[in-house]
């Protein structure tokens, strides 16, 4: 044995290897017959024990108007916060005075999702989802524009538990 | 003599396949039990349940690409896997599988080849198993892979011995080693050699784990050690023989068990199987008894898998050297002189009295046995002397 190891002196039904292995056996078997934990991906996408958290933040919808136009001010608030440099702005302005955005586009893949620039939104108009189903064929569709971005349909997350605010 | 060739060739092309499939299934089987018992569910998705998951894993492994490294001895690199996959599959060969079949040429007995030598052939032959993986371990030329193929020959020639000796009480007590005489003296007796023989079946089965490089002892593959022991440069389909080895190992070894100690095809607890004349329902019914007990010792192969952590290799030496071979010689040196006594001195033949008589002597001696495992001596991690 190796120097200055030091085994504990233990009763024989701890180091018993019949016992154990037996004790092991029956284990197992008993686990065969125990319900399944398992999810089954595509059909089932929440169980009772586990859906996507409301806080979840996914990729991002912009959300509209009553006719249906984006929300946005173009103020210019999400490409200032945004830690990663992922969200292009160019505003424009209508005859009225009404500011848009004239280009609106968020690349998916520098995006770190923490959710600024939903936070710094003061018209509640771009948000991050609660989506995680993002494959595409190529790159450069990861570029979500401001017609994709309006376009999305998945719920928004709350980014912060509704029965907690303060996270306490 | 063309009836006995033509026989011959159906039940070789059919047992074949029968064994490929099973072994197709059963690691499939595998998959699903370890899963259940981890509270998953395994792969489901390849048709009804999954069962044509292994069919999808034997076309991916056709298209996988084939990897030859450039120090390995090609030509033994290239043979290995035949060495280790033909013994595994001739090994059926002797093993009785269902009552005759009557056909309208005349009864062909379900068996392949009827050998007078029975296991010895099978000792032979699956002997022969372990020169594909020393094979493959040294073509290798990886250092992993040798150690693999080291360990392998260490470990299946020791178990061997064991696995060898504990059949020795069969024949004792059987008097002969032709599978089918041995399954026809426990159907006419109704006592099936478990009773006589326990200890020796628990030798054999801890024996047939170690043969088949199962865990818990499955040294030569060891991945946590050995990245995959001696098939560590093995691909595509020359991977998938060893594979297919190793199950069909496993298969000959669990219907070695049902035909040695539980009595092969016999029907439990009736003598219409064995008597009378042959018939297709009595060989299909026979065949399903064969295949239950068979499946029961392939689910305890895996079962054992999924709950028992590896031996060191220390230990496995120490199980087959100190415990099991002096054990198995003990075990046959009382059983002979009870045979002797038994036989020769009241003058009994093998029948339900002598079994149940030998059983309550096997009774003791597992007690006895347990009882000295149990004192925590044997494997029982690395306990040091208290120090003084």
């Amino acid at each position: 044995m190796a120097i200055g190891v030091k085994v504990m002196k233990r009763p024989t039904q701890q180091t018993s290897y019949l016992r154990a292995t037996l004790k092991g056996m029956a284990l197992t078997f008993s686990h065969l017959l125990r319900p399944k934990v398992t999810m089954q991906y595509p059909e089932e996408k929440s169980s009772k024990d586990w859906t996507l958290s409301s806080r979840w933040r996914g990729t991002h919808r912009m959300l509209t108007d009553e006719q249906g136009r984006a929300k946005c001010v173009a103020c210019g608030l999400c490409p200032q916060i945004c830690p990663a440099n992922c969200i292009k702005l160019v505003p424009g302005e209508d005859e009225a005075g009404h500011r848009y955005p004239l280009i609106y586009e968020i690349d998916e893949f520098r995006c770190i999702f923490c959710g600024y620039c939903q936070e710094v939104c003061p018209e509640e108009a771009i948000h991050v989802g609660v989506h995680y189903e993002n494959s595409e064929y190529s790159r450069d569709r990861f570029v979500y524009d401001l017609e994709r971005l309006t376009a999305q349909t998945h719920p928004v997350s709350t980014l912060w538990d509704p029965s907690d605010p303060k996270g306490e | 003599m063309t009836f006995f060739i033509v026989a011959s060739a159906i039940k070789v092309f059919v047992v074949f396949n029968l064994i490929l499939v099973g072994v197709a299934l059963l690691t499939l089987l595998e998959r699903r039990v370890c899963a259940w018992m981890q509270d998953r569910l395994g792969p489901n998705r390849v048709g009804p349940q999954g069962i044509l998951q292994p069919a999808a894993d034997g076309l991916k492994n056709f298209l996988k690409e084939e990897t030859s490294p450039a120090m390995a001895d090609k030509a033994l690199f290239t043979l290995a896997p035949l060495v280790s996959f033909v013994p595994a599959l001739l090994t059926f060969g002797v093993i009785p599988f269902a009552s005759p079949l009557p056909t309208p040429w005349g009864v062909v007995p379900m068996v392949v080849a009827d050998l007078p030598i029975g296991f010895l052939y099978i000792l032979a032959i699956s002997s022969l198993g372990v020169y594909g993986i020393v094979l493959a371990g040294w073509a290798s030329n990886n250092k992993y892979a040798l150690l693999g193929g080291l360990r392998a020959s260490a470990q299946m020639i020791s178990y061997e011995i064991a696995l060898g000796m504990s059949t020795v009480a069969v024949l004792l007590l059987a008097g002969n080693v032709t599978l089918s005489r041995v399954i026809a003296q426990q159907q006419h007796a109704h006592a099936w050699f478990i009773v006589p023989l326990t200890l020796s079946f628990v030798i054999f089965f801890v024996s047939a784990l170690a043969e088949t490089n199962r865990l818990p002892f499955d040294l030569p593959e060891a991945e946590a050690e050995l990245i995959a022991g001696y098939h560590t440069e093995y691909s595509s389909m020359k991977f998938s023989m060893f594979y297919i080895a190793e199950y069909s190992n496993m298969v000959t070894a669990s219907a070695l068990m049902a035909t040695l100690f539980f009595g092969g095809w016999d029907i439990p607890f009736t003598s219409w199987d064995s008597t009378g004349d042959p018939s297709v329902a009595k060989t299909v019914l026979t065949l399903i008894a064969f295949g239950l007990k068979t499946f029961v010792f392939l689910f305890t192969f895996i079962w054992v898998r999924w709950t028992l952590p590896r031996f060191r290799y220390d230990q496995l030496m120490a199980l087959g050297w100190k415990v099991l071979l002096p054990l198995v010689l003990l075990y046959i040196t009382v059983l002979a002189v009870a045979i002797w006594f038994l036989r020769m001195q009241l003058d009994w033949d093998y029948g339900p009295a002598m079994a149940y008589t030998l059983g309550g002597l096997n009774l003791i001696l597992l007690v006895a046995l347990v009882w000295w495992l149990d004192r925590g001596r044997i494997i029982s991690g690395s306990v040091a002397e208290e120090a003084a």
